[in-house]
């Protein structure tokens, strides 16, 4: 029978990318996994848990407080050391780069503990993708609304069809070399602050 | 002009940030030749694993933190030198409503009073022993923080036993108004603007300042990675003097206004300027200030010199406390982090008054006084512990064989 894998805690406030890596680690075979959003109660969590890896994400604040729990002994059993030390460079830089960190009970093997955080590593990167086109997808939509809203300023004040308005703005932002959602941005302020800009044109 | 040096430099949102951010902001780290980029952080693993890496070269330091480095008491611990400090005082303790609310029953108690806040707390806490509840909770931000050793040097000073009489928690500095509500905590240990906002956010009430337990005490330093020191010399003596020259923007009165609205934004502390002022001006004293020094000075009274004697008493704390044992050898390394060569060398062309000696005996001055130094007039002191007590670093072991008693 192979050796048991090790127990994992993972550390993330952000729900979804904590399912994200517990996903990712119980498809890699790991049964033993736990998730923690909030960290009251950690020290008696961990106590009662003991497990051999602990994933936290860079941008929970409670890292201090957590590093100060492996140094007492009476919080933790088991001494917990950093799993990413000097001797292994590579791994440590992909890992803050993502925006991860691991700590390991002392004496666990690298080769054990190697996967799970390549894992760690290349699921943090994932979401940060994820996030990424999601506010690239609310940037498109947003800039949608507003050559839209833009749109109908200049139908309406102007008397232009539909195609002219559209043509208009695009012309204005070739000739200004800005994007056509700028353009519309600004027109849609200054109508605002013209007090021309409500009514129709407001759509949220 | 020599070519340009490009620093990135990692910060936590605290007043104490204050000279590393002006430096940049007020275009002290470009007249230098310095491209000076900060990055807010959220803990200070972060900040010791970005250096670890090299993402930093530079940052705003707890000063203990490089010494716990070079001693190898911390994850991914490098060399880091300490070429200049970022001001004295700053701290502050705070309670919570109902433990100041017992702790003023038999008076009212002055926050410059360091003694008298210590004596009104161990009576409550005698008092919480007698009727056998759990003792108070304090929290700090680090355990190795000049929050962490001054608390506990307080509290000692005072017949409270960290530990046994009291249990000190670490709690991060922005989490700390709403743990002292919530009764999470009884009271803390932190820098500003965390007291100011605990303190307006109606949590608690401040106890006691750090001016008054230590006065003119180290707090956060300039923390360099040694191996990108060596490579860049030039360089970093612009960080230097640039940073020379923001604190003593900082420290001009006249400034302070606009210092407050540079730290509010939302890229530095986002926190009202309001809220972050009180320590600048002092008036987070409450018209209490007496005559003890400013509650935060960032350039005076020799502010930004990295005090090798600071570097050993932050030592014999962590000594104290079980951080580490005691052998000449790791003295020497805690000692050797802090490089007022460095410091000397940078500011050289500045001709600017500068300390002549690279230790001091810490609680020698009783008042301010003209001191040994480079060129000009250089006035130290008042300085010293609340207790009386003094710590002459050539003393070394006779200081820790007295803590330990």
């Amino acid at each position: 029978m192979p050796p048991r894998l090790p127990s994992v805690l993972v550390i993330d406030e952000n729900a979804v990318r904590a399912a994200i890596i517990e996903t990712g680690l119980r498809e890699a075979g790991h049964h033993n996994v736990t998730v923690i959003h909030d960290v009251a109660g950690i020290a008696a969590r961990i106590a009662a848990l003991e497990p051999d890896v602990i994933v936290i994400d860079l941008e929970n604040p409670n890292r201090d407080m957590l590093e100060s729990l492996f140094q007492l002994s009476r919080a933790v059993k088991r001494p917990i050391a950093m799993f990413v030390d000097r001797s292994d460079r590579d791994a440590t830089e992909r890992a803050i780069e993502a925006g991860v960190s691991a700590y390991v009970v002392d004496g666990l093997r690298r080769e054990r503990v190697k996967p799970i955080l390549d894992l760690a590593i290349s699921r943090f990167n994932a979401y940060s993708r994820l996030e990424r086109e999601l506010e690239d997808a609310r940037n498109a939509l947003q800039s949608r609304k507003l050559i839209d809203q833009a749109k109908r300023l200049l139908m309406r004040s102007r008397g232009m069809s539909e195609e002219a308005a559209y043509a208009l703005l695009r012309r204005t932002a070739m000739n200004q070399n800005r994007k056509m959602a700028e353009v519309a941005h600004s027109l849609v302020l200054a109508a605002d602050l013209l007090g021309q800009g409500g009514g129709d044109g407001r759509e949220d | 002009m020599a070519e340009r040096t490009e620093i990135t430099a990692g910060f936590l949102p605290l007043t104490d940030s204050a000279v590393l951010v002006v430096a940049r902001e007020c275009g002290f780290a470009e007249e230098e030749g310095v491209a000076l980029s900060l990055l807010r952080e959220t803990s200070w693993a972060n900040i010791r694993d970005r250096m670890a890496v090299g993402q930093f070269q530079a940052a705003h330091m707890l000063a203990p933190m490089p010494i716990a480095s070079a001693l190898g008491l911390t994850p991914l611990a490098i060399d880091t030198l300490v070429p200049m400090a970022l001001g004295l005082g700053g701290n502050a303790v705070t309670v919570s409503l109902d433990l100041w609310a017992r702790m003023t029953q038999s008076g009212p108690i002055a926050m410059t009073d360091a003694a008298g806040a210590g004596r009104a707390l161990r009576a409550v806490i005698g008092h919480r022993k007698a009727e056998g509840r759990p003792p108070l909770q304090f929290a700090v931000v680090h355990a190795h923080s000049g929050h962490n050793f001054e608390l506990r040097y307080w509290l000692s000073a005072c017949g409270i036993v960290p530990d046994r009489d009291i249990e000190i928690v670490i709690v991060p500095p922005p989490f700390m108004s709403d743990a002292l509500r919530s009764g999470q905590i009884d009271g803390f240990c932190v820098g500003e603007p965390w007291n100011s906002v605990a303190v307006a956010a109606g949590a608690g009430r401040i106890a006691t300042v750090k001016s008054a337990i230590w006065r003119s005490s180290p707090e956060k330093v300039l923390g360099v990675r040694a191996d990108w020191a060596r490579r860049h010399e030039a360089g970093l003596a612009g960080l230097i003097r640039a940073m020379y020259r923001a604190a003593e923007w900082c420290g001009q009165p006249e400034n302070h206004r606009t210092l407050a609205h540079i730290l509010a934004r939302p890229d530095y502390l986002d926190q009202p300027a309001a809220l972050i002022a009180r320590a600048l001006d002092g008036s987070i004293l409450d018209g209490a200030a007496g005559d003890l020094p400013r509650f935060f000075e960032p350039f005076a009274r020799a502010a930004t010199f990295p005090w090798q004697s600071h570097a050993l008493w932050f030592y014999s704390q962590m000594v104290r406390w079980g951080q580490v044992a005691h052998t000449p050898a790791r003295a020497e390394a805690a000692r050797r982090c802090y490089r007022p060569d460095l410091y000397r060398k940078a500011l050289a062309p500045m001709a600017v008054p500068i300390p002549a000696a690279n230790a001091k005996v810490e609680g020698a001055l009783r008042e301010a006084l003209p001191v040994g130094s480079t060129s000009g007039t250089l006035i130290l002191g008042p300085d010293g512990f609340f207790d009386g007590r003094v710590f002459d670093p050539d003393e070394l072991d006779a200081y820790l064989a007295a803590q330990a008693g």
